[in-house]
C-alpha cells in the first residue's frame, strides 16, 4: 500500500543518539538486546518509520509516553508498545488485529 | 482455546506476551507491504555497526586551539567533553595527553571497555586477547608491528581502562597545520590516534 519514499531516508543520529530514558539500551557502545525479539522489534520500528517517510520523532514521543506509563517495565517492553501506538495512530492496523494475531502465535 | 492447548507441547508458556505482540505486528506490517523483512535485517546490522560519529576529534581538535580547553580536558576529561555535549552514562572518562617525550596508549586488560561516547565503537583488534596482553608486556614492540616507530627516547604509557574510567589519547598537534582552521584540524584526528596505536 504505501510506498516507501526513498527521498526521506530517517537521520540514523536521531535513532542512535535518543538521550535520556529513551536511549538505547547499550553495553560499552555497543546495542544490547535480551533476546531476539527485541533485535526483531527494534528493525521493525525503524523499518516502518522509514517506509513511512516518518521523522523519527513521532516514534520517539510515543516511546517516552510508554515509558513513562510503565517506567519499570523492561526498555524493549516500552518500545513495542510505542509501535503499537504508532501503527495504530497511523491507521494502519487497529488494536484487534494485533490483538487476533497475537493470539495466533503459539511457538 | 485448543489451538492454546496444542501450543503447550511446544514452548508456549514461555512465549511471553510482549514477544508475541511485536512478533504480530512484523507479521502484519510485512503482509501489508509496509516493511520487508530484509528491510527490517538491514536496519538491525546497520546500527550495530555504526560506529558512530568521532566526537572524539572535536574534541582533540578543540584542545589544540584552545589552550584554556586543553588544561581542563586534561584535569577533568569527562566534564570538558561534556562542554561539547559529548558523554555517557557510563563511567568517566580521562585524557592523557602525548607530548615529544611521552606517548600514550590505551588498552582494556580485562574486557574490551572503550570511550564510546567520543570515539564510537571499539574495533576489532581492540578486543583481542593479543592486543590486550601483548600491550601491557611489550608495548613499543605491538606499536612498531602497528606502524606506530617511537623513537627509543620516548617513553610509553600504557593506561588499563575500565568500566568506571576511560581513556581517551590526546594527539601531538602535527607540524605544519598553524593555518588550519578547528574543524579542518579535526579532519585530521584519526581514530587509532586518539587510541595511542598512531602517531600524526
Amino acid at each position: 500500500m504505501t510506498k516507501p519514499p526513498t527521498d526521506l531516508l530517517l537521520a540514523a543520529s536521531e535513532v542512535r543518539d535518543m538521550a535520556g530514558p529513551a536511549a538505547l539500551p547499550r553495553v560499552n557502545g555497543e546495542l544490547v538486546y535480551e533476546s531476539p525479539w527485541q533485535r526483531r522489534a527494534f528493525g521493525t520500528a525503524v523499518a516502518t518509520t522509514q517506509h513511512l517517510g516518518l521523522d523519527w520523532d513521532q516514534f520517539r514521543v510515543r516511546l517516552m509516553a510508554a515509558i513513562a506509563d510503565q517506567p519499570d517495565r523492561p526498555y524493549y517492553e516500552s518500545w513495542v508498545a510505542a509501535l503499537e501506538r504508532l501503527v495504530v495512530d497511523r491507521g494502519l492496523l487497529t488494536t484487534q488485529d494485533i490483538d487476533d494475531r497475537a493470539a495466533e502465535i503459539t511457538e | 482455546m485448543s489451538e492454546h492447548d496444542r501450543g503447550e507441547h511446544h514452548r508456549s508458556a514461555e512465549l511471553g506476551d510482549v514477544e508475541r505482540r511485536a512478533r504480530a505486528l512484523e507479521q502484519l506490517l510485512v503482509e501489508k507491504g509496509i516493511v520487508d523483512p530484509a528491510f527490517i535485517d538491514n536496519m538491525v546490522e546497520a546500527y550495530a555497526n555504526d560506529i558512530g560519529p568521532m566526537n572524539g576529534a572535536r574534541v582533540v581538535a578543540r584542545a589544540w586551539v584552545d589552550p584554556a580547553y586543553r588544561e581542563r580536558l586534561l584535569r577533568d576529561g569527562t566534564a570538558a567533553i561534556a562542554e561539547l555535549g559529548y558523554g555517557g552514562p557510563e563511567g568517566n572518562l580521562a585524557v592523557v595527553e602525548n607530548t615529544d617525550d611521552v606517548h600514550n596508549v590505551v588498552v582494556c586488560t580485562l574486557c574490551s571497555c572503550y570511550p564510546w561516547p567520543v570515539l564510537g565503537l571499539p574495533p576489532t583488534w581492540y578486543k583481542s586477547p593479543p592486543y590486550r596482553s601483548r600491550m601491557v608486556r611489550e608495548p613499543r614492540r605491538l606499536l612498531a608491528e602497528m606502524g606506530c616507530d617511537l623513537p627509543e627516547h620516548t617513553e610509553v604509557r600504557v593506561w588499563d581502562s575500565s568500566a568506571e574510567l576511560r581513556y581517551l589519547v590526546l594527539p601531538q598537534r602535527p607540524a605544519g597545520t598553524e593555518s588550519l582552521g578547528e574543524e579542518q584540524l579535526a579532519e585530521l584526528v584519526s581514530r587509532d590516534s586518539m587510541i595511542g596505536v598512531e602517531r600524526l
